[in-house]
Protein backbone atom coordinates (compact mmCIF):
# COMPACT_ATOMS: atom_id res chain seq x y z
CA UNK A 1 0.00 0.00 0.00
CA UNK A 2 0.95 3.59 -0.57
CA UNK A 3 -0.61 5.51 2.32
CA UNK A 4 -3.19 8.21 1.79
CA UNK A 5 -1.99 11.66 0.77
CA UNK A 6 -3.98 14.82 0.51
CA UNK A 7 -5.22 16.00 -2.86
CA UNK A 8 -5.27 19.65 -3.83
CA UNK A 9 -8.83 20.94 -3.51
CA UNK A 10 -9.77 18.35 -0.86
CA UNK A 11 -9.97 14.60 -0.67
CA UNK A 12 -7.23 11.99 -0.62
CA UNK A 13 -5.53 9.37 -2.74
CA UNK A 14 -3.74 6.09 -2.10
CA UNK A 15 -2.66 2.89 -3.79
CA UNK A 16 -3.64 -0.60 -2.62
CA UNK A 17 -2.41 -4.05 -3.64
CA UNK A 18 -5.06 -6.51 -4.83
CA UNK A 19 -4.81 -8.60 -1.64
CA UNK A 20 -5.22 -5.47 0.50
CA UNK A 21 -8.27 -4.37 -1.46
CA UNK A 22 -9.82 -7.78 -1.16
CA UNK A 23 -9.16 -7.90 2.60
CA UNK A 24 -10.78 -4.49 3.06
CA UNK A 25 -13.78 -5.47 0.94
CA UNK A 26 -14.31 -8.61 2.98
CA UNK A 27 -14.07 -6.82 6.35
CA UNK A 28 -16.33 -3.95 5.29
CA UNK A 29 -18.82 -6.44 3.86
CA UNK A 30 -18.97 -8.15 7.25
CA UNK A 31 -19.79 -4.85 8.94
CA UNK A 32 -22.60 -4.32 6.43
CA UNK A 33 -24.13 -7.70 7.30
CA UNK A 34 -23.73 -6.99 11.01
CA UNK A 35 -25.54 -3.66 10.98
CA UNK A 36 -28.35 -4.86 8.73
CA UNK A 37 -31.40 -5.14 10.96
CA UNK A 38 -33.92 -7.93 10.58
CA UNK A 39 -36.11 -5.46 8.72
CA UNK A 40 -33.39 -4.63 6.21
CA UNK A 41 -32.66 -8.28 5.53
CA UNK A 42 -36.30 -9.16 4.91
CA UNK A 43 -36.93 -6.09 2.81
CA UNK A 44 -35.74 -8.00 -0.24
CA UNK A 45 -32.82 -5.90 -1.43
CA UNK A 46 -31.36 -8.78 -3.44
CA UNK A 47 -32.33 -9.73 -6.97
CA UNK A 48 -35.70 -11.38 -7.41
CA UNK A 49 -37.11 -9.08 -4.76
CA UNK A 50 -40.48 -7.39 -4.71
CA UNK A 51 -38.62 -4.20 -5.63
CA UNK A 52 -39.80 -4.67 -9.21
CA UNK A 53 -43.33 -3.99 -8.04
CA UNK A 54 -42.18 -0.66 -6.68
CA UNK A 55 -41.15 0.49 -10.13
CA UNK A 56 -44.72 1.70 -10.59
CA UNK A 57 -43.78 4.37 -8.04
CA UNK A 58 -46.68 4.07 -5.64
CA UNK A 59 -46.00 6.43 -2.76
CA UNK A 60 -47.70 4.07 -0.33
CA UNK A 61 -45.44 1.24 -1.38
CA UNK A 62 -42.37 3.41 -0.94
CA UNK A 63 -43.54 4.56 2.46
CA UNK A 64 -44.14 0.96 3.49
CA UNK A 65 -40.67 0.01 2.32
CA UNK A 66 -39.19 2.93 4.19
CA UNK A 67 -41.00 1.93 7.38
CA UNK A 68 -39.69 -1.58 6.91
CA UNK A 69 -36.16 -0.27 6.55
CA UNK A 70 -36.20 2.29 9.28
CA UNK A 71 -38.23 1.19 12.15
CA UNK A 72 -39.47 0.84 14.70
CA UNK A 73 -36.16 0.28 16.44
CA UNK A 74 -35.34 -1.93 19.37
CA UNK A 75 -35.09 -0.34 22.80
CA UNK A 76 -32.37 -2.48 24.35
CA UNK A 77 -28.67 -2.64 23.57
CA UNK A 78 -27.72 -5.57 21.26
CA UNK A 79 -26.43 -8.68 23.02
CA UNK A 80 -23.53 -9.14 20.61
CA UNK A 81 -20.71 -7.07 22.14
CA UNK A 82 -19.57 -5.91 18.70
CA UNK A 83 -23.01 -4.60 17.78
CA UNK A 84 -23.32 -3.11 21.26
CA UNK A 85 -20.14 -1.12 20.56
CA UNK A 86 -21.22 -0.08 17.06
CA UNK A 87 -24.69 0.91 18.33
CA UNK A 88 -24.02 2.11 21.88
CA UNK A 89 -26.50 3.51 24.39
CA UNK A 90 -27.09 7.26 24.17
CA UNK A 91 -27.63 7.59 27.92
CA UNK A 92 -25.79 6.11 30.86
CA UNK A 93 -27.50 5.26 34.14
CA UNK A 94 -30.92 5.96 32.64
CA UNK A 95 -32.26 2.82 30.95
CA UNK A 96 -35.58 4.49 30.14
CA UNK A 97 -33.99 7.43 28.30
CA UNK A 98 -31.49 5.07 26.65
CA UNK A 99 -34.33 2.87 25.39
CA UNK A 100 -36.28 5.81 24.07
CA UNK A 101 -33.21 7.25 22.36
CA UNK A 102 -32.41 3.89 20.78
CA UNK A 103 -35.94 3.42 19.44
CA UNK A 104 -35.68 6.70 17.58
CA UNK A 105 -32.06 6.63 16.44
CA UNK A 106 -30.85 3.05 16.04
CA UNK A 107 -32.52 2.30 12.69
CA UNK A 108 -31.04 5.45 11.14
CA UNK A 109 -27.64 4.74 12.69
CA UNK A 110 -27.66 1.24 11.19
CA UNK A 111 -28.57 2.71 7.80
CA UNK A 112 -25.86 5.37 8.06
CA UNK A 113 -23.20 2.78 8.89
CA UNK A 114 -24.45 0.59 6.07
CA UNK A 115 -24.32 3.52 3.64
CA UNK A 116 -20.78 4.54 4.65
CA UNK A 117 -19.61 0.93 4.19
CA UNK A 118 -21.35 0.78 0.81
CA UNK A 119 -19.69 4.00 -0.32
CA UNK A 120 -16.33 2.58 0.69
CA UNK A 121 -16.99 -0.56 -1.36
CA UNK A 122 -18.13 1.55 -4.31
CA UNK A 123 -14.85 3.49 -4.32
CA UNK A 124 -12.58 0.50 -3.62
CA UNK A 125 -11.59 -1.27 -6.88
CA UNK A 126 -11.88 -5.05 -6.51
CA UNK A 127 -8.42 -5.60 -7.96
CA UNK A 128 -6.87 -2.77 -5.95
CA UNK A 129 -4.75 -0.07 -7.53
CA UNK A 130 -5.17 3.67 -7.40
CA UNK A 131 -7.84 5.10 -5.12
CA UNK A 132 -8.94 8.68 -5.33
CA UNK A 133 -11.53 9.99 -2.89
CA UNK A 134 -13.48 13.21 -2.60
CA UNK A 135 -13.79 14.74 0.86
CA UNK A 136 -17.23 13.13 1.34
CA UNK A 137 -16.04 9.74 0.16
CA UNK A 138 -13.03 10.02 2.47
CA UNK A 139 -15.37 10.67 5.42
CA UNK A 140 -17.26 7.49 4.57
CA UNK A 141 -13.96 5.62 4.47
CA UNK A 142 -13.00 6.99 7.89
CA UNK A 143 -16.32 5.87 9.38
CA UNK A 144 -16.30 2.46 7.74
CA UNK A 145 -12.64 1.79 8.60
CA UNK A 146 -13.35 2.84 12.16
CA UNK A 147 -16.32 0.47 12.41
CA UNK A 148 -14.13 -2.40 11.20
CA UNK A 149 -11.48 -1.50 13.79
CA UNK A 150 -14.10 -1.24 16.55
CA UNK A 151 -15.51 -4.65 15.64
CA UNK A 152 -12.07 -6.27 15.46
CA UNK A 153 -10.97 -4.48 18.64
CA UNK A 154 -13.93 -5.86 20.58
CA UNK A 155 -13.46 -9.40 19.23
CA UNK A 156 -9.73 -9.34 20.07
CA UNK A 157 -10.26 -7.70 23.46
CA UNK A 158 -7.90 -4.88 22.50
CA UNK A 159 -6.89 -2.54 25.34
CA UNK A 160 -4.79 0.61 25.51
CA UNK A 161 -1.78 -1.74 25.67
CA UNK A 162 -2.42 -3.12 22.22
CA UNK A 163 1.26 -3.28 21.24
CA UNK A 164 2.10 -5.33 24.33
CA UNK A 165 -0.87 -7.62 23.80
CA UNK A 166 0.33 -8.28 20.27
CA UNK A 167 3.96 -8.71 21.30
CA UNK A 168 2.96 -11.38 23.84
CA UNK A 169 1.44 -13.56 21.09
CA UNK A 170 3.52 -16.19 19.34
CA UNK A 171 3.48 -15.83 15.54
CA UNK A 172 1.63 -19.16 15.27
CA UNK A 173 -1.14 -17.96 17.57
CA UNK A 174 -4.45 -18.01 15.70
CA UNK A 175 -5.02 -14.38 16.74
CA UNK A 176 -1.65 -13.12 15.52
CA UNK A 177 -2.83 -12.37 11.99
CA UNK A 178 -5.93 -10.60 13.29
CA UNK A 179 -3.71 -8.35 15.42
CA UNK A 180 -1.56 -7.66 12.37
CA UNK A 181 -4.65 -6.74 10.34
CA UNK A 182 -5.90 -4.55 13.19
CA UNK A 183 -2.58 -2.69 13.31
CA UNK A 184 -2.56 -2.28 9.53
CA UNK A 185 -6.11 -0.89 9.55
CA UNK A 186 -5.00 1.63 12.17
CA UNK A 187 -2.14 2.75 9.91
CA UNK A 188 -4.48 3.08 6.92
CA UNK A 189 -6.94 5.14 8.94
CA UNK A 190 -4.16 7.28 10.45
CA UNK A 191 -2.83 8.13 7.00
CA UNK A 192 -6.33 9.11 5.84
CA UNK A 193 -6.87 11.33 8.88
CA UNK A 194 -3.52 13.03 8.27
CA UNK A 195 -4.34 13.49 4.59
CA UNK A 196 -7.61 15.24 5.47
CA UNK A 197 -6.38 17.25 8.47
CA UNK B 1 -7.55 5.83 22.85
CA UNK B 2 -5.05 3.70 21.17
CA UNK B 3 -1.55 5.03 21.54
CA UNK B 4 -0.81 5.17 25.25
CA UNK B 5 -2.26 3.82 28.49
CA UNK B 6 -4.61 6.00 30.49
CA UNK B 7 -6.74 5.74 33.57
CA UNK B 8 -10.30 4.98 32.65
CA UNK B 9 -12.69 6.48 35.09
CA UNK B 10 -16.33 5.57 34.59
CA UNK B 11 -18.26 6.99 37.52
CA UNK B 12 -21.73 5.66 38.21
CA UNK B 13 -23.89 8.43 39.47
CA UNK B 14 -26.92 7.81 41.66
CA UNK B 15 -28.00 11.43 41.52
CA UNK B 16 -31.44 11.95 40.13
CA UNK B 17 -31.26 14.63 37.46
CA UNK B 18 -33.29 17.76 37.97
CA UNK B 19 -34.71 19.48 34.95
CA UNK B 20 -33.32 22.98 35.48
CA UNK B 21 -29.75 21.92 34.73
CA UNK B 22 -28.31 22.15 31.23
CA UNK B 23 -27.62 19.10 29.12
CA UNK B 24 -24.21 18.00 27.94
CA UNK B 25 -22.64 15.70 25.37
CA UNK B 26 -19.99 13.44 26.92
CA UNK B 27 -17.39 11.46 24.98
CA UNK B 28 -15.88 8.46 26.80
CA UNK B 29 -12.44 6.98 26.31
CA UNK B 30 -12.14 3.71 24.45
CA UNK B 31 -9.06 1.70 23.47
CA UNK B 32 -9.68 1.62 19.71
CA UNK B 33 -10.33 5.12 18.39
CA UNK B 34 -7.17 6.85 17.19
CA UNK B 35 -6.25 10.09 18.94
CA UNK B 36 -5.86 11.85 15.59
CA UNK B 37 -9.26 10.59 14.47
CA UNK B 38 -11.04 11.76 17.63
CA UNK B 39 -9.45 15.21 17.24
CA UNK B 40 -10.49 15.30 13.58
CA UNK B 41 -14.09 14.34 14.44
CA UNK B 42 -14.31 17.10 17.09
CA UNK B 43 -13.08 19.63 14.52
CA UNK B 44 -15.33 18.37 11.77
CA UNK B 45 -18.54 17.83 13.77
CA UNK B 46 -18.38 20.85 16.09
CA UNK B 47 -16.23 23.19 14.02
CA UNK B 48 -13.78 23.51 16.92
CA UNK B 49 -10.32 24.87 16.18
CA UNK B 50 -7.57 22.25 16.26
CA UNK B 51 -6.25 23.46 19.62
CA UNK B 52 -9.62 23.06 21.38
CA UNK B 53 -10.33 19.74 19.64
CA UNK B 54 -6.92 18.42 20.72
CA UNK B 55 -7.45 19.52 24.33
CA UNK B 56 -10.83 17.76 24.48
CA UNK B 57 -9.33 14.63 22.92
CA UNK B 58 -6.56 14.64 25.56
CA UNK B 59 -9.16 15.08 28.32
CA UNK B 60 -11.02 12.03 27.01
CA UNK B 61 -7.75 10.12 26.83
CA UNK B 62 -6.36 11.03 30.24
CA UNK B 63 -9.50 11.58 32.34
CA UNK B 64 -11.62 8.89 30.74
CA UNK B 65 -14.24 11.32 29.46
CA UNK B 66 -14.86 14.92 28.46
CA UNK B 67 -17.82 17.22 28.03
CA UNK B 68 -17.61 18.25 24.39
CA UNK B 69 -20.78 20.35 24.11
CA UNK B 70 -23.58 21.79 26.28
CA UNK B 71 -27.06 23.08 25.53
CA UNK B 72 -30.61 21.93 24.89
CA UNK B 73 -31.40 18.26 25.31
CA UNK B 74 -32.47 17.82 21.67
CA UNK B 75 -29.22 19.34 20.42
CA UNK B 76 -27.19 17.05 22.69
CA UNK B 77 -29.12 14.02 21.44
CA UNK B 78 -28.37 15.08 17.89
CA UNK B 79 -24.65 15.38 18.76
CA UNK B 80 -24.63 11.89 20.23
CA UNK B 81 -26.34 10.47 17.16
CA UNK B 82 -23.74 12.09 14.89
CA UNK B 83 -20.83 10.96 17.10
CA UNK B 84 -22.15 7.38 17.13
CA UNK B 85 -22.08 7.60 13.34
CA UNK B 86 -18.33 8.23 13.64
CA UNK B 87 -17.92 5.37 16.10
CA UNK B 88 -17.17 7.58 19.10
CA UNK B 89 -18.57 6.47 22.43
CA UNK B 90 -20.85 9.38 23.35
CA UNK B 91 -23.75 9.90 25.74
CA UNK B 92 -26.21 12.62 26.71
CA UNK B 93 -26.16 13.66 30.33
CA UNK B 94 -27.59 16.33 32.57
CA UNK B 95 -24.85 18.57 33.92
CA UNK B 96 -24.33 18.29 37.64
Amino acid sequence: MEPFRSVRGGGARAWLAAAEASLLRSLVGQIMSLVESAGMESAGMESGSPADDLASGQDDDLAALEAMLHGPGADTIPEDPVLARLLPDGYRDDPEAAGEFRRYTEPALRSAKHAAAQEMLDTLPEVGGRIQLTQDQALSWLKALNDVRLALGVRLGVTEDFEEQWARLKPDDPQWTAFEVYAWLGAVQESLVQALA
Amino acid sequence: MSTAPAEVDLPRSADSPSSDKPWVTIVWNDPVNLMSYVTYVFQHVFGYPKKKATKLMLDVHHKGKAVVAAGAREAMEHNVEVLHGYGLWATVNQDK
